[in-house]
């Protein structure tokens, strides 16, 4: 062959690998099934490359120093919170957890590493649907109403900077949170527009719902999986410890790890209605431990008796029977509406849910430059036409990856990237 | 057997209401203003219906007292252990120490597959021990695992369930943390034979077995990530109950 020619061939071999390596390679979910992408762990070769462990350390704040907390919590002892900080002066981010989850949740976590790595404190937040926050951080100790929780989060953050403003440098905020965290981050920086303590940069939605009504009643309806629901759940779980046993007999041992349950998933994949049903277990739990502590910090009434006294020994095995069998809806009609309906007689439940929605607040969405989306079209808390709406809503600004079910993808290494860019000023 | 075990029963949970608590109940305090619930578990659930979480639990008042307990024994003695242990040790020392501890109680492993007579499990245990003891260097690797040869995780426990003795009256254990009466009593067994016929015996030097059991008592607690009062519930100890009793009858059946 001539020179000319090798060198032509040549290019057109190495040169082409070259050429399609610099656009952008297509992001690649493993789970199409939004039910497992959800449930299931993203297998490491997916996931974001980000450090093992980054300065983190804990704090509480007390935002109402003076309440009395009944001796049944007597374990609550002022809102926990984690900074991860750099050494030298950063931008830092709030971040908000979803429902049920804490500062150090795993999702958390690896937001913070993947913030950290790239030259932010980040501050977590626990939910305001967690005990730990109901308890020490709500004023109204009735989670869900997205005005009065906002202003509880704005109000946690304030005092976390104070407790931490001797430690670390910082040079302007940014703030973020996912699933309802997602939604009360819109809240929260609708507020800090009046208040302007923070004055965030950017705020970024990560898989909100359109409505926290609405998605919450998708999450609950996922019960409907068990067969003869609630009551019935105790044959299911059986079920479940069989298929355990059968899986364990054929492998050949047991492990409660993820890299077992991966294998025991690849080699016995789960039914539908069974990642459905988990799915609503794992909701219906947080939910219950909610409902219990709202119920007990305001005295009782609703599934715990009103006005009796429960010690650090009291049994709580009825109340757990009860909290188990009470869905959001019904924790939306007996409890939460008639609770803010003593401040404003004149609330309906059809105002409420209007009120906690991404809609009531839509002009502000619309003009809110600072303000981004990343979501995934088949995420499952959301109702038929909610994510075109999103699209609509956010235009330019929303980032929505084809999967990765109700964030499954967060630590997927091109959800990463984008968070990070986005927060950079450099999304595209 | 029945009869030896309600004998049992009612010893342990005599001696054991004297000791920590006379008069603590588990009802809620009530009062002239006290009003039912909205909600209440006769209008949800079917009467008659006994559900997974309502374990047998007769000395609840006790065990509520010794799970308290163990928050704190682990939050001012046994965690910071934990912690100096991990702090002075390099990761893969601990790794080698656990290897170690892990191998020498194959010990009971052994003894409680033969008791049930599951050969092939006990054939295997003792391969990993003869394999584990030598190519593993007196236990401090483990090679056996990465040849196939998967731990068989058996105690006395397990033992007397195989052979269908129920749990009995749930039991937090102070220090040890959740068991039964049926596992207690397990827990004696292997602890008396692992001392008079296992590794113990063989060695037969008190100052080795008491360093020996020491070490293994802060592997094993740094290698259980669960902490008391952490999971975020208040009803952390309803779930905790539940789960164990559920663990323990998939550990049994197979």
């Amino acid at each position: 062959m001539r020179p000319w020619l090798t060198s032509i061939v040549l290019f057109l071999l190495l040169g082409l690998p070259a050429a399609t390596l610099a656009v952008d390679k297509p992001y690649f979910y493993p789970y199409v099934n939004p039910l497992e992408a959800t449930v299931m762990e993203l297998p490491p070769f997916y996931q974001a490359d980000i450090p093992d462990k980054v300065p983190t350390k804990t704090f509480k704040v007390y935002p109402f120093p003076e309440r009395e907390i009944p001796k049944v919590f007597w374990y609550e002892d002022g809102l926990v919170c984690s900074l991860t900080y750099q050494k030298k002066e950063a931008p830092l981010i709030f971040i908000i957890a979803g429902t049920g989850a804490r500062h150090n949740s795993p999702k958390m976590v690896n937001m913070q590493k993947a913030l950290y790595q790239a030259g932010y404190h980040v501050i977590s937040i626990t939910s305001p649907t967690h005990m730990n926050f109901i308890v020490n951080a709500s004023s109204t100790m009735t989670p869900g109403n997205l005005r009065e929780d906002a202003k509880d989060l704005y109000n946690v953050m304030q005092l976390a900077m104070t407790k931490v403003k001797d430690d670390i440098k910082v040079s302007r905020y940014h703030l973020t949170g996912y699933s309802l965290g997602g939604i009360q981050s819109a809240f929260v920086s609708m507020l800090d527009e009046e208040k302007k303590v923070f004055d965030f940069e950017r705020v970024l939605l990560i898989n909100p719902p359109v409505n926290l009504y609405t998605s919450v009643n998708i999450l609950d309806g996922m019960l409907k999986n068990i067969p003869g629901g609630a009551n019935n759940f105790d044959a299911w779980l059986d079920n479940v410890m069989k298929k355990l046993a059968e899986a364990e007999e054929q492998m050949g041992y047991f492990e409660l790890n993820g890299d077992y349950i991966y294998k025991a998933y690849k080699r016995f994949p789960p039914r539908e209605d069974f990642l459905a049903a988990l799915v609503g277990v794992s909701f219906r739990t947080d939910s219950a431990s909610m409902i219990f502590a709202s119920d007990v910090m305001k005295g009782g009434g609703f599934i715990t008796p009103k006005n009796v006294g429960m010690s650090n020994s009291t049994a709580l095995t009825p109340y757990y029977v009860v909290a188990n069998r009470t869905s959001f809806e019904d924790y939306f009609k007996q409890h939460f509406v008639p609770f803010f309906q003593k401040s404003d007689p004149s609330l309906t439940e059809e105002k409420m849910i209007r009120m906690l929605s991404l809609r009531s607040i839509e002009p502000y969405l619309k003009s809110a430059r600072k303000m981004g989306l990343l979501h995934n079209e088949d995420d499952i808390i959301l109702a038929p036409g909610e994510i075109g709406y999103l699209d609509q809503l956010f235009g330019a600004r929303a980032k929505i990856f084809p999967t990765g079910g109700h964030c499954g993808n967060m630590n997927h290494q091109d959800v990463v990237d984008f968070m990070v860019d986005f927060f950079a000023g450099q999304e595209g | 057997m029945m009869l030896l075990h309600k004998f049992k029963m009612v010893i342990l949970v005599a001696l054991l209401s004297v000791v920590f608590l006379s008069g603590c109940t588990t009802l809620p305090r009530t009062g002239p203003d006290t009003e039912p619930a909205i909600r209440q578990q006769a209008d949800l659930v079917p009467e008659g219906t006994v559900l997974d979480v309502e374990v047998y639990d007769p000395i609840e008042g006790f065990n509520r007292g010794a799970y308290r307990f163990n928050y704190y024994f682990d939050k001012f003695l046994f965690l910071p252990i934990v912690a100096t242990y991990q702090f002075i040790m390099p990761d893969y020392a601990e790794d080698r120490v656990s290897s170690f501890v892990d191998n020498v109680y194959e010990f009971n492993n052994f003894t409680n597959n033969l008791l049930q007579l599951k050969l092939k499990k006990t054939g295997i245990t003792l391969s990993r021990f003869v394999i584990n003891t030598t190519v593993g260097v007196a236990g401090l690797w483990d090679p056996a695992t990465r040849w196939g040869l998967h731990r068989q995780k058996e105690d006395f426990g397990q033992t007397l369930g195989h052979y269908g003795v129920g749990h009995g009256p749930y039991i937090v254990l102070p220090v040890l943390g959740p068991s039964n009466l049926r596992d207690t009593t397990g827990l004696v067994t292997d602890a008396v034979a692992f001392a008079v016929a296992g590794p113990p015996a063989w060695v037969d030097d008190d100052t080795t077995t008491l360093v020996f059991t020491g070490v293994a008592a802060v592997d094993k607690r740094k290698r259980i990530p669960f902490r008391y009062y952490g999971s975020g519930s208040p009803f952390e100890y309803e779930q905790i109950r539940m789960l164990y009793t559920k663990k323990r009858e998939l550990d049994i059946s197979n």
